[in-house]
């Protein structure tokens, strides 16, 4: 199929506007007719909800938590990229969209990313209006602190809880709709089918996660905003539900999967401390703005942090990148740190981290200033490890981190399945191969607030005369067989190895060879293994319980069947990639100093995959052509 | 380490549950409790035994979903620390550990540690935001909030709408949730147009709730992760009294 990405005509600028303008609309009187699906309340999820309720259309929020207030947005700490200038260093939107456009390694769409640097500076006047509590000047007016990849600060927050006030923010607004009736709330409840009638999304199957009740949904659109799949690999810093069941469903339905190996590292998160761990936990990038990333020069140090003289440490960030220095972007910083770590020089117990070190900003600004910034940080990096950072350095490691991959969509943010749209980071749009700190707040609530009910509207103006959908179509009957069949499928097998079992084994493949670094010995390598291991699943895991009440341990059986099939789609996109760009470092594309090497003659495209019908045949690759015409892509160099 | 752990099970919101025994062994001092509880249920599971229903989600403190009550204290032993941020350092070795559900009259148990917090949402949604929709607000900076204003805005809105403040009630009050979001709008100029109104319409839908009231006992600042002051549910009495005299007024 022809990919067409539908990007307005017209310079840069005007593009967005241009689209608005002549975007088609729905009467206020036709709007309560249509019906909208919305699957996931983190912030591109509920701020669309909230506003297309807000403009009277009827809709359907989705969430699995038993609160759309838990949401994964949440947990983003460090704060949201927006290009207003206010301090005066030179910032603009255009600066924004160089930045952002260079940080994703030139493998992003010029329109898209324009629109994101473009929206940015609304979404700050939005979340003030609703309350958000952003860190500000003693004269009253707004902050901000400088992040990863960017010589400007552009970056709002609130102390280290961006994403938790955000989402707070859009929650409310989403709640306030629910207290009008213009949103129906559906907590708990998770997305297990995409309905699709002729050829357009027309609804969902959804678990009732309370009573295991199976439901059907039907809407004239429906919209994916189900975030990121990085807890794929297990250990990541994503919360323990987290999942790419949704998209995965719809992409077996027809929508082309883009990118799916674009995985961003982050390069502060705890390192692992054991078999049993769960989860690792990320520290906030903005921490890199006043500490120093280190390790010991020697390789057989035994000393603490402290007992190391400043002489014998290798600041190896500030070594090899002197313009950026500790604020490298994330994919550089976190294979810097992988690159010392396998040499030997990593630091800890298990020898798996990198040491972060404040001494010299507490020195420079004082204890108490460090507190105000990052207080909330070190109280909790002191509970997880035991260890007060205002004393020691703190010790950071590479974690999964942020699917810069996602479903495909075009300019409208539709997959090709007409009338899904996919918005934030389930979609791929417009991070590249790379995401810049701050500005995952931002994509996921731009798409939500500012994009999606302009384009949703385009197409829900055709939509006026169909009428209801209802739930009685075959389609839905088809759909809820499938599902209560897979559920069943996986109860009966009754094997002896927990769900755990395999997700952790499934994780540690992709980590070791679809992580950090990938070549294709080790990617068709773990092809194969993840072929064998899905065999083994069917055949051994032991999902207990059943069907029809509460059952955690079905809902993680269901999220991990489908988590071999996206990584092992992760692994032939890594593989058919022969080059290297962001996150994606295949170990054959490197210079002479081990820096990634990009090749634009060859692979300036996105890979859009089409499912090809079956879990045993090879993924279809189709291709998005990338332009440049108003930024030719440069080297990507941070020294 | 090994542990005795005597956790309340219960099949469903109308069965009856009770407590009951179980051993661990191998308990590793870093582990986190959902990490030793995901530890008892791999046995459970491997002995085709039901696990235990329990609510995590970020397991870094700050989505407010899991929380149990651990030896009779919400969240356990850990001043201001969610279930999920504590470690099995702060237990010994041979040590029984009871775990309970969040028990309110407002929070029914769901299944075995689960229970249903929707009433949380639904005082929310009666009244907790500001009626701004999306396109209607003004540019950022032209309106000043003073750094201390927006600190303090901060330091009720850091609220993660656990419930640890309403399980540790004796009363089994969501004073302290309530209150943490009106004094947040009513610091703000963006929330005090509506201050008079939230006020009376969230408390009204907390007492629709089956929430207890407030007797200052002040046992909820001291279990919750953010540290909450008691002072929010002052201010929170301070706005009601205000809205019902001007209301009262109008009359």
């Amino acid at each position: 199929m022809k990919l067409d990405p539908k990007i307005p005509n017209g310079p840069l600028e005007e593009k967005w506007s241009n689209y608005k303008k002549t975007a088609k609309l729905v009467n206020p009187a036709n709007r309560k007719k249509l019906d909208i699906i919305v699957v996931g309340t983190g912030l591109a999820g509920a701020s669309l909800a909230a506003s297309m309720g807000e403009m009277g259309y009827n809709v359907k929020s989705f969430c699995f938590q038993d609160t759309p207030r838990r949401a994964h947005s949440v947990a983003a700490q460090g704060g949201v990229n927006a290009a207003k200038n206010y301090k005066n260093d030179g910032d603009s939107i255009y600066r924004m969209f160089v930045d952002t456009l260079k940080g994703g390694d030139f493998r992003a769409r010029e329109a898209n990313v324009y629109r994101l640097a473009e929206c940015s500076v609304n979404l700050i006047d939005q979340a003030v209006a609703q309350g958000v509590p952003f860190g500000r000047e003693y004269g009253g007016y707004l902050n901000n602190r400088s992040f990863g990849g960017v010589q400007v600060s552009r970056t709002f927050y609130a102390r280290g809880q961006t994403g938790q006030q955000l989402l707070l923010g859009t929650y409310q607004a989403l709640m306030r709709q629910v207290s009008k009736g213009t949103v129906s709330l559906y907590s708990s409840h998770e997305m297990l089918d995409l309905v699709v009638i002729d050829g357009k999304a027309r609804g969902i199957i959804a678990r009732n996660l309370e009573t295991g009740e199976i439901e059907r949904h039907d809407a004239h659109a429906v919209v994916l905003a189900t975030g990121g799949f990085g807890k794929i690999y297990y250990l990541s810093t994503l919360a323990m539900g987290c999942n790419g069941s949704a998209i995965w469903r719809a992409h077996k339905k027809g929508a082309y999967f883009a990118s799916p190996s674009w995985t961003q590292i982050h390069p502060t998160s705890l390192p692992q401390s054991g078999d049993y761990q769960s989860k690792l936990t990320l520290m906030s990038e903005s921490l890199r703005n006043d500490g120093r990333i280190w390790v010991p020069k020697n390789l057989e140090e035994t000393r603490l942090a402290n007992d190391i003289p400043e002489e014998e440490r290798d600041y190896y960030l500030e070594r090899r990148y002197p313009a950026f220095g500790n604020l490298a972007p994330r994919d550089i910083s976190s294979r810097a740190a992988k690159e010392r770590i396998d040499a030997g020089y990593g630091v800890g117990a298990l020898k798996n981290a990198v040491y972060l070190d404040f001494s010299k900003a507490i020195k420079e600004q004082g204890q108490a200033k460090i507190a105000e910034k990052y207080g909330n940080l070190f109280n909790m990096y002191e509970k997880i490890t035991g260890i007060n950072a205002y004393k020691e350095p703190m010790m950071i490691s590479p974690a999964a981190h942020f699917s810069m991959g996602g479903l495909w969509v075009d300019y409208e943010l539709m997959t090709t399945i007409p009338g899904l749209f996919a918005l934030g980071e389930a979609n791929f749009a417009d991070h590249g191969a790379n995401r810049l700190g701050a500005n995952s707040l931002l994509q996921a609530s731009v798409d939500g607030y500012f994009i999606a009910p302009y384009t949703i509207a385009n197409y829900l103006a055709d939509q006026i005369k169909v009428g209801k959908i209802g739930v009685n179509h075959p389609e839905f009957d088809k759909s809820e067989r499938d599902v209560k069949e897979k559920l069943n499928e996986l109860l009966k097998i009754k094997g002896t190895k927990t769900v755990d079992y395999f997700h952790k084994k499934l994780g540690k493949l992709l980590y070791d060879y679809c992580g950090l670094a990938r070549n294709k010995r080790g990617l068709e390598y773990a092809i194969d293994e993840i072929r064998k291991l899905k065999a083994e699943f069917y055949r051994d895991v032991n999902v207990t319980g059943d069907a029809g009440t509460m059952n955690s341990e079905l809902e993680k059986a269901g999220r991990v069947a489908d988590y071999f099939e996206i990584g092992s789609l992760m692994c032939y996109d890594a593989l058919t990639r022969e080059e290297s760009c962001g996150a994606h470092f295949r170990e054959e594309y490197q210079t002479e100093d081990g820096e990634a090497k990009r090749n634009d003659a060859d692979f300036q495209f996105i890979s859009a995959w089409e499912w090809p019908g079956g879990a045993d045949k090879v993924p279809v690759l189709n291709k998005e052509d990338l332009t440049f015409e108003f930024v030719q892509p440069t080297i990507r160099s941070y020294k | 380490m090994k542990l005795n752990l005597k956790v309340w099970r219960q099949k469903d919101r109308f069965s009856e549950g009770k407590m009951v025994d179980y051993s661990l062994d191998n308990v590793n001092t870093h582990m986190s409790f959902l990490e030793m509880l995901d530890t008892l249920n791999d046995q459970l599971i491997r002995n085709n035994e039901e696990p235990i229903e329990f609510d995590h989600d970020c397991r870094e403190g700050i989505c407010g979903q899991c929380g149990v009550v651990i030896n009779g204290i919400a969240h356990g032993p850990l001043k201001n620390t969610t279930t999920c941020q504590l470690h099995m350092r702060e237990f010994k070795d041979n040590e029984t550990i009871l775990i309970e559900p969040f028990r309110a009259l407002g929070f029914p148990i769901k299944k075995d540690l689960k229970v249903d917090r929707s009433a949380f949402d639904r005082i929310i949604s009666s009244g907790g935001f500001v009626s701004v929709n999306t396109g209607q607000a003004p540019e950022a900076n032209s309106i000043p909030v003073s750094h201390d204003i927006a600190e303090a805005a901060f330091d009720s809105a850091a609220c993660i709408g656990c419930g640890a403040c309403v399980a540790t009630c004796k009363n089994g009050s969501a004073a302290l949730f309530t209150a943490a979001k009106i004094t947040q709008m009513a610091l703000l100029p963006q929330g005090k147009e509506e201050r008079s109104h939230r006020v009376l319409n969230m408390i009204a839908q907390m007492d629709k709730e089956e929430f207890g009231h407030c007797s200052n006992t002040e046992a909820c600042e001291v279990e919750c992760p953010q540290g909450i002051s008691v002072l929010n549910i002052a201010r929170m009495n301070y706005e009601y009294n205000r809205a019902s005299f001007l209301r009262s007024k109008k009359r």
